[in-house]
């Protein structure tokens, strides 16, 4: 038996040193901008800060798609210099917060009602049968009320099976959102939150998860956020907005119910759901930034701000390539009006 | 004295009186002290891993209490008992988990230890040896196969299986059973069940082999000496030797089938609702946890889903405590009749 020499422990101590040298980085001083939150918009953020960080060189970001929860709680305790969620705060957790909390809506999205029949006829629906498919109500295709709202259409007798999310989501906030809006049982039954006690129906986890659950079951309707239905080739319904129109959930007819909306400068989060504009489509929401109106780190701050001004300008082209509506040109400048400036 | 001896560092004492009287002993001494300083840092080593897992276990215990301590004073008893979830209300009862954590993972159970004992029985008493060893490295391959794959398999394939195929079968057979009326969805607590017996068969089927494999071939030989069947040497001399063991290996697939997570929250249905169909969606406490902490939103929410994890690991610790009971009282249950050799009976 040997005991290892002196030579071998050298060259162990030498690997580890020059490990050591490898790992540490080279005296950059770039600050590193950290975010946490939502992960609905996480493939137009990530584009963005790629994207950004190749303009300005200076500056580094670091997200965590932990979910609007998780970044909410990281936010307040200040773990984060950013938190971005799909749902607004609560105001019992603002009032928790160290300092003033500002919600800077970047892109819109909504949610498609996408749905499983054979045949796939195009669907029609109202705001009352929509939340009494999800109250549990309507149980099969062929229900009158089904049929009165779209003539021309012979609905199967088929058992109507709903499909909602199981995780906690801002896909879920921005439904549950619209229901409550329209119909007052809702709101007084379920009302709106991230995760809800559905009255009916099964739960899938992910976007992904209830895609899959409308393919593979005939007969199941469930809400998805409107990527997921043009990614998954699921045929999704028409809803009658508050205008009366039956509008398809679009790019434009989600611009269409952004259009208005007034944002005051500092303004606490708003909804755009059921939306009064014609053409506007009416299960839509908003997805927002979570900063600080003084935060401790100016230098950061400043970096930050100069990034989100970026995104709400020149950023907003690559939201379309990425299925997001992009905000309208009126309420972008409001935004941008209402940014604070750091002195 | 040789060699080997004098360089074993673990040695306690040098034999004083075969110390050598020349120059050499110093260097003898030392290195004997050297040994007796690593043996003492080697034992200290082992005892602080030992006791550092204690102290994890007790860190985690705390640290959910201290995170559920607001649902529990909050919602004290009736939190175990109530079937009521409303994040938005505020209003919190984990019944319906707890209920289908226990009949998922116990039909989870049921249907995977006699399938793996039967697997681990027909590889060691009947298959040919050739076959034993890539068997083996199958099933051990099984059980490394990520919780998510088994999840995505049985979503888009076991579940609209059993929606066309296996659900109608059975309650077309045997539907006047409450457990196979009602709507069939095909994501189900009885799928949850399954798709957990499948992930925990591999394990069980494992363990079993390894045990299996344990019993002295003297015990079988003496059976065989006796005159028995294959199927009585199985039973008196294989299986009485090693019943205790068994049940410990389906103790640690319950242990998993409990905090089974992914996997069944992709096939169970995810509806915190108490019905007795096993076609009907369910829910369990692990499955509740993974859907809701990412997004909680307010305080009460977090606190009520920390008493999920408490509860959790409480019926974990349980389940465990009563597993060992079990073990103790298994004679009883396993107690070997005496063996009837026909083939004595007739020889005589």
């Amino acid at each position: 038996m040997k005991i290892p020499g002196p030579w071998s422990l050298f060259l162990f101590l030498s690997l580890l040193l020059a490990w050591f040298a490898l790992a540490l980085p080279g005296g950059e001083s770039k600050p590193l901008i950290n975010g946490a939150g939502a992960s609905f918009p996480y493939p137009l953020y990530a584009r963005w800060f790629a994207t950004y960080e190749r303009l300005d060189g200076t500056v580094r970001f670091n997200y965590q798609a932990i979910g609007s929860g998780g970044g909410q709680q990281l936010l307040l305790h200040q773990i984060v210099d950013f938190g971005a969620s799909d749902s607004p705060m609560r105001p019992s957790l603002l009032q928790t917060a160290p300092g003033k909390i500002l919600h800077i809506p970047m892109i819109a999205g909504a949610d498609a009602l996408a749905y499983n029949l054979p045949g796939s006829p195009p669907l029609r629906l109202t705001p009352d049968v929509v939340a009494d498919i999800f109250l549990g109500r309507i149980q099969n295709w062929n229900d009158s009320r089904l049929a009165e709202i779209n003539p021309g259409i012979t609905l199967p007798s088929l058992p109507l099976v709903v499909v909602h999310r199981s995780d906690g989501s801002g896909t879920t906030y921005i439904f549950t959102d619209y229901l409550s809006k329209i119909s007052r049982e809702w709101s007084g039954i379920v009302g709106r939150g991230t995760a809800v006690r559905w009255p009916s129906g099964i739960g899938a986890k992910g976007n992904e998860g209830v895609a899959g659950q409308i393919r593979s079951l005939p007969g199941a309707i469930g809400y998805l956020e409107l990527a997921f239905a043009f990614q998954n080739r699921l045929p999704f319904a028409a809803v009658q907005n508050r205008a009366g129109n039956y509008v398809l959930p679009s790019p434009e007819s989600i611009a269409q119910a952004l259009a208005p909306t007034s944002l005051t400068p500092g303004d606490f989060p708003i909804s755009i759901a059921d939306a009064e504009n014609t053409g506007a489509y009416p299960i839509a929401g908003l997805t927002w930034l979570l900063l600080y109106e003084k935060p401790s780190n100016r230098q950061k701050a400043e970096k930050l701000l100069s990034f989100v001004r970026w995104c709400l300008t020149d950023g907003q082209a690559l939201a379309s390539s990425l299925d997001y509506a992009p905000l309208p040109p009126r309420l972008r400048e409001r935004v941008l009006a209402s940014l604070p400036e750091i002195r | 004295m040789g060699r080997k001896d004098r360089l074993n560092p673990f040695r306690r004492k040098p034999p004083s009186d075969e110390l050598p009287p020349d120059a050499g002993a110093r260097a003898w001494t030392s290195s004997a002290r050297i040994g007796r300083i690593l043996d003492q840092g080697f034992g200290f080593l082992v005892v602080g891993a030992g006791i550092s897992v204690l102290a994890l276990a007790a860190l985690l215990g705390w640290e959910l209490y201290q995170g559920a301590k607001e649902a529990i004073r909050r919602y004290g008893a009736g939190f175990l008992v109530s079937s009521h979830w409303d994040p938005v209300a505020g209003r919190f009862g984990a019944l319906p988990f707890l209920y289908g954590t226990f009949v998922s993972s116990a039909l989870a159970l049921l249907l995977a230890f006699p399938l793996s004992v039967a697997t681990a029985l027909s590889l060691t008493e009947f298959a040919p040896v050739r076959l034993r060893r890539p068997v083996l490295a199958l099933v051990d391959l099984m059980a490394a196969v990520p919780s998510v794959v088994w999840g995505l398999w049985a979503m888009f394939e076991m579940v609209p299986w059993l929606r066309q195929t296996a659900f109608p079968f059975l309650q077309k057979f045997f539907g006047w059973l409450p457990f196979f009326q009602g709507t069939i969805y095909g994501v189900s607590l009885l799928a949850g069940a399954l798709v957990i017996a499948m992930m925990i068969t591999p394990i069980v089927t494992s363990l079993a082999i390894e045990i299996l494999q344990s019993v002295p071939l003297t015990l079988r030989e003496a059976a065989w000496a006796l005159g028995a069947t294959r199927w009585e040497v199985m039973r008196v001399a294989v299986l009485p030797y090693v019943r205790s063991s068994l049940v410990g290996a389906g103790v640690l697939g319950l242990g998993r089938a409990l905090g089974e997570t992914m996997a069944v929250t992709m096939v169970i249905g995810n509806r915190p609702e108490i019905l007795l169909s096993l076609f009907a969606p369910g829910y369990t406490l692990a499955s509740v946890l993974v859907n809701e902490f990412a997004e909680v939103t307010s305080e009460e929410h977090l606190s009520a889903l920390f008493e999920i994890g408490l509860t959790l690991v409480a019926v974990t610790f349980v389940v465990n405590f009563l597993a060992r009971l079990l073990i103790r009282s298994v004679p009883f249950f396993f107690a070997p009749r005496p063996l009837r050799t026909q083939s004595m009976e007739t020889n005589g």
